[in-house]
């Protein structure tokens, strides 16, 4: 299994970091696309879509993630990640890579108070669940498995080799959602 | 649906901010263009630190209506800013649905002993502080994020170095003492026990840690994140310079690549005059915004 790349523009990708050398990975910070050559794998973390869409245009990064993931090299993509990488997104429409067949709804449950935590489940099993300023997957379609719900609507998805989270994995202590990923690279 | 306010929620949306620039702005054309530049977060306010000082007169929260037309025209979270101590400003400032409060001594203070108890609140807060002791006073308050206070309105970086540099020193000091050493050590910093010990232990404060105060130039963005911040404020540094967006972009990307002087050195290019700024040696002690905070 190869190091984990962890895109840096801005965001949560220091948590994500913590969380996966928990699990024994090795991970680097990618802040440049040239980067993504030696990575067996890239996490997209939570942040502001908006500010990295413009971050990824001029870094020129759309295409090497584009072939980054044809080649079959997993990614584990959480909120703002997903965003990124849906089919369709709305509230209000914004440009996305449309390489994971779902619609998403930005900031779907409001701002920043309405931003909440629970119980939901991932693999039938119970898992803490963290959305900030969360965006809402409100079509699933295609090849798109879900692998994990809260209050009955998809928050974890699969297709292929990407592995997309509305919620925050790396913000709570269960390494779960991580451990699927760094399998997904073996 | 789940539960709110929790500080994992409050401590989390600072994280979702890290390597960002969160710009201050006076209305919506401005966070437009903030946005648009690449900034992670606006911070909604009257006026500019540099107006503030310039202008004198109490300074206050920002009008409601202002607020909300900037909320209705970006997507990114908005801020504002309440008065130290004004709790009731912070109950407006969360009914508006701000996504972070920033209990700031850019304002007129409200109260000259105590801060706002923010575990009160469902939005998370920001508070400056000029070396451990005051970031940790802060934390058991409630922030969810610390930035260092600099001087605002200056434009002069020698604050932010100062604080930045007393914060992380002070960390770093607490990792190399004793355990029979934490008493005494949280007496002197005038900082809660428990928190001394977490820090001592970690190695880091328990919330992230941004910079703020007299940033005007991507060099000086890359300066204090290589000194330990993990994201900047930029206040009067980006709208009282002779080209806002091109500034603006420029301290987004030097935040990313703080770490690299090759691109430090292609965004410092043909920016225009940055903001003119105050040497803060020159300044009376009265005229100093971050003597304010207890």
């Amino acid at each position: 299994m190869g190091r984990v790349g962890l895109l840096a523009l801005q965001g949560a990708f220091a948590a994500h970091g913590e969380m996966l050398r928990s699990l024994g990975a090795d991970t680097v910070e990618i802040r440049s696309p040239d980067a993504l050559g030696d990575v067996g794998g890239l996490v997209i973390p939570g942040g502001e879509s908006t500010t990295l869409l413009k971050l990824m245009e001029a870094y020129g990064f759309e295409e090497p993630i584009r072939r980054f993931i044809a080649e079959g090299r997993p990614v584990l993509a959480t909120c703002m990640g997903v965003i990124l990488l849906a089919k369709e997104v709305m509230n209000p429409p914004q440009r996305s890579l449309g390489l994971l067949d779902v619609t998403v709804a930005r900031n779907a449950y409001g701002s920043q108070v309405e931003s909440f935590e629970g119980i939901g489940e991932v693999n039938g099993g119970p898992f803490p669940m963290v959305f900030i300023r969360a965006p809402r997957i409100t079509r699933a379609a295609g090849e798109v498995e879900v692998l994990g719900a809260f209050e009955g609507e998809p928050v974890l998805v699969a297709q292929g080799n990407i592995l997309g989270a509305t919620f925050h994995p790396e913000l709570t202590d269960n390494p779960a959602v991580h451990a699927i990923f760094l399998e997904m690279m073996k | 649906m789940g539960e709110r306010g929790t500080l994992r929620l409050k401590t989390g949306l600072a994280e979702m901010l890290k390597g960002g620039v969160i710009m201050d702005v006076t209305n919506a054309e401005q966070a437009q263009i903030a946005e648009e530049a690449g900034a992670v977060a606006v911070m909604a306010l009257e006026r500019v630190p540099s107006d503030i000082r310039r202008d004198g007169g109490v300074a206050r929260m920002a009008d409601p209506t202002k607020i909300r037309e900037i909320q209705e025209r970006v997507t990114i979270p908005v801020m504002a800013k309440a008065r130290i101590g004004h709790f009731v400003e912070a109950q407006i400032l969360q009914e508006l649905g701000v996504d972070f409060i920033d209990e700031s001594e850019v304002l007129t203070p409200a109260d000259e002993k105590h801060h706002i108890d923010k575990h009160a609140f469902t939005v998370p807060f920001v508070c400056g502080c000029r070396n451990l002791g005051e970031a940790l006073r802060r934390i058991a308050e409630g922030a969810a994020m610390i930035r260092t206070k600099g001087e605002a309105g200056s434009g002069d970086i020698i604050e932010a170095v100062r604080h930045i540099r007393a914060v992380v020193g002070g960390i770093r000091r607490l990792t190399q003492l004793g355990d029979e050493e934490l008493m005494s050590e949280a007496k002197e910093l005038g900082a809660p026990y428990e928190l001394v010990r977490m820090v001592a232990r970690d190695g880091k404060l328990p919330v992230p840690n941004f910079s703020a105060g007299g940033i005007a130039t991507p060099a000086d963005a890359g300066l204090v994140m290589q000194l330990g911040a993990e994201a900047v404020f930029v206040g009067s540094g980006i709208f009282k310079s002779e080209d806002p967006p091109s500034r603006a972009k420029a301290i987004v990307r030097a935040a990313t690549h703080y770490n690299d002087p090759k691109v430090l050195a292609e965004v410092s290019t043909g920016l225009g005059e940055a903001m003119r700024g105050l040497d803060v040696s020159k300044m009376d002690e009265s005229e100093l915004l971050q003597t304010r905070g207890w």
